[in-house]
């Protein structure tokens, strides 16, 4: 599904390496957890993979479903399949968290070429998926992510990934800000779009979160790469023991 | 005292040309407004109410030509809608394309028809008179003096459908001065709409009386033909517990100068100036308002939201002025421009001149670009470039837009907006 291959990124802005080489494949179905330390250039793999400006790929690739995604424009990836819910939820005042999804959905079915959603349909849709995510009307009213709390802005970007379908889903650390039935909700609506050959990238600090969405695959990313990579048990280790002993370990 | 003499020679040439109308009537205030523009002058470049905005092709003896514009099968503004409709044609009133004027809650008479004792004569001249002071704005006494047509319309009750004056320009050179006047009765209530360009050069005046408990809503949609110019004035007075809003869309347009001066004479009364323009190119747009705290507990706000974008220019003047008595004004200002480029720019001068000391009154101007964050957001929704950025600008008129009190015509302006975006970007 995602294959990167030894992804090097610098800052656009200051002469910064932050990925020094990231190898990384995906398989489709597949959950892979990325975990690492504060600075290790996990948000800065999301971002890049995702197309923010700022960033400069200096060597290596990156391929979803064997296309390069790193020379398309950030809505052509999002068509292509890729989401990534967003650490910190930007909040759009004036722009009404419906228009925003439907906006949304029917751009990417028209750039792939299907027809439109109609907006009886659209609705009907929008209202069972966010019942589930417990959005209430008033919140799919409201500007997008205006006003919202932690919570509600991770349960809103929840809510998009289902409106969207994606096939590969980055998820940069959706546990941040999140109390104990927050993150149970979230991840049960990330449980419920899993298989279908539908892949997910979690990235985070903590293990609680792969409590929840149960992890195929983990991977410890320090300083630029990727310096271990296990099954689930790699992230009780991190539990246990911190990052320290394997970034030694690695030097 | 003497005129300048660059001053004094434009202000003769211009009124060498024109001639003032019998007007029966409204004579007196005729010659009363021609006495003003005599004393006072033409707008000139060294003028400081000026200095953002060049009068001299409002002010000159003739228009600049104005090509009309091809709109195709567009539908016309405000057309879906059960309205009365008055319609202008290069400043002339046009009865085959107007309706019937006749609606319950008011009467509508014609400026250029109306009989000889009139109601109106009380009214006709005198809010724009009061309004040239602390500031003078002569092109509007010039209209008083000059206006060839225009609407008398007197509410006396709560209008069930708006009455839509809809102007259309047909000829390159046409150059109308219009003047209504409004006088909404205690407990009166009705709602005003304009569209469509007037003229190649147009100026108009609105004179609004708000008696108390009355309210008066304006919505106006100035037309996009590229080379029109407009100078308009919208003098208001209003009354204990009445209301006055107005919102004005702009798009297009090379030069375009909206004034409103609004007097606040009753306790408990409230008035919204809003507006929202959209420039492209050759575009200057200067909103100006003026408006006078008289009476306690009174509330005004005033949303100015400009998008420009490839060298286009917006001007706002916005004063607030709260006289000794005023207390408890509540007065709002916000006047924000977001520049889509770097050759775009918005020049603005808000003012606030309080002499009472229990009031609350807040300002902000602002100028920026598109929000990238955001953008990048709805990018990686999927959502397009363009269609992000459109979105991201119809939501930074939104403050302004949600002025207008009808839904429906809130979200009228809304697709309108979106259309006129849509259409750059093809």
């Amino acid at each position: 599904m995602l294959e990167i291959k030894n992804l090097q990124v610098k800052l656009e802005e200051e002469d910064k390496q932050i990925l020094k080489g990231v190898d990384l494949t995906v398989e489709p179905g597949k959950v892979h957890a990325i975990m690492g330390p504060n600075g290790s250039g996990k948000s800065t793999l999301s971002y890049v993979l995702s197309g923010k400006d700022g960033y400069e790929v200096t060597g290596g690739e990156a391929t979803l479903e064997g296309e390069d995604i790193l020379e398309m424009e950030p809505e052509e990836r999002a068509a292509a399949g890729l989401f990534l819910a967003f650490q910190y939820p930007v909040e759009i005042p004036g722009v009404g968290n419906m228009t925003f999804l439907r906006t949304a959905v029917n751009a990417q079915r028209k750039a792939r070429g299907q027809e439109e959603m109609s907006s009886t349909e659209f609705l009907k849709v929008v209202r069972e998926k966010a019942k589930s995510l417990k959005i209430d009307a008033e919140m799919l009213k409201r500007p997008v992510n205006v006003g919202f709390s932690g919570g509600e802005k991770k349960r809103n970007e929840i809510l998009q990934m289902a409106m969207l379908e994606p096939k590969m889903c980055i998820l940069d650390e959706t546990d941040s800000g999140l109390d104990v039935d927050a993150m149970k909700l979230v991840a049960d609506g990330v449980n419920a779009l899993r298989g279908e050959g539908r892949s997910f990238l979690v990235i985070t600090h903590y293990q609680r979160l792969l409590d929840h969405i149960k992890p195929d695959v983990v991977h410890i990313m320090s300083n630029g790469r990727i310096i271990k990579t296990g099954g689930p048990e790699l992230a009780l280790e991190v539990e246990h023991n911190g990052y320290a002993d394997l970034i030694e370990e690695q030097a | 005292m003497a005129l300048p003499q660059v001053k004094q020679t434009a202000t003769d040439a211009r009124l060498a040309a024109l001639s003032l109308p019998e007007g029966g009537w409204s004579r007196p205030a005729r010659e009363a407004a021609l006495a003003r523009v005599q004393a006072m002058g033409l707008p000139g470049a060294r003028d400081e109410y000026w200095k953002y905005t060049r009068p001299d092709t409002l002010t000159a003896v003739e228009p600049t030509s104005a090509a009309v514009l091809e709109v195709g099968d567009e539908a016309p503004v405000f057309g879906a809608r059960d309205r009365l409709k008055v319609v202008f044609v290069d400043g002339v009133f046009s009865a085959e394309e107007s309706d019937d004027l006749a609606l319950e809650g008011l009467t509508i008479e014609r400026l250029a028809e109306a009989s000889d004792i009139h109601w109106a004569k009380d009214l006709y001249g005198t809010l724009e008179a009061n309004g040239q002071t602390p500031v003078e704005r002569p092109l509007a006494a010039l209209n008083t003096a000059f206006a060839t047509d225009g609407l008398l319309i007197r509410v006396t009750g709560k209008v069930a459908k708006p009455v839509h004056l809809l102007y259309r320009h047909e000829s390159d050179s046409s150059d109308a001065i219009l003047h209504h006047v409004v006088k909404v009765e205690e407990g009166g209530d009705v709602t005003l709409l304009e569209s469509g360009p007037a003229a190649a050069r147009f100026n108009k005046v609105m004179e609004v009386d708000v008696a108390d408990g009355a309210g008066f809503h304006h919505v106006r949609v100035q037309g996009r033909d590229h080379e029109r110019r407009a100078a308009t004035h919208i003098f208001g007075r209003l009354g204990t517990e009445s209301t006055l809003k107005t919102f004005t869309l702009t798009v297009n347009g090379v030069l375009t100068r909206n004034e409103a001066v609004i007097e606040l004479t009753g306790d408990d009364a409230a008035v919204h100036v809003a507006g929202a323009c959209m420039g492209d190119g050759d575009f200057h747009h200067d909103d100006t308002v003026f408006i006078t705290h008289d009476a306690v507990n009174c509330e005004s706000r005033q949303i100015f939201k400009k998008v420009l974008r490839n060298g286009a220019t917006g001007v706002f003047q916005g004063k607030i002025l709260v006289k000794p008595d005023a207390q408890k004004t509540d007065g709002y200002q916000i006047s924000q421009s977001l520049l889509l480029d770097e050759d775009s720019q918005f020049l603005a001068k808000p003012e606030l001149e309080i002499y009472a000391d229990d009031v609350a009154c807040s300002h902000g101007s602002t100028s920026g670009a598109i929000d990238e964050e955001g953008l990048f957001y709805l990018r990686a929704r999927g959502v397009p470039r363009g269609i992000a950025e459109d979105l991201l600008t119809i939501a930074f008129i939104a403050e302004a837009v949600q002025e207008v009190e009808d839904e429906s015509i809130q979200e009228e302006i809304n697709e309108l907006v979106a259309a006129w975006l849509g259409r750059r970007r093809d």
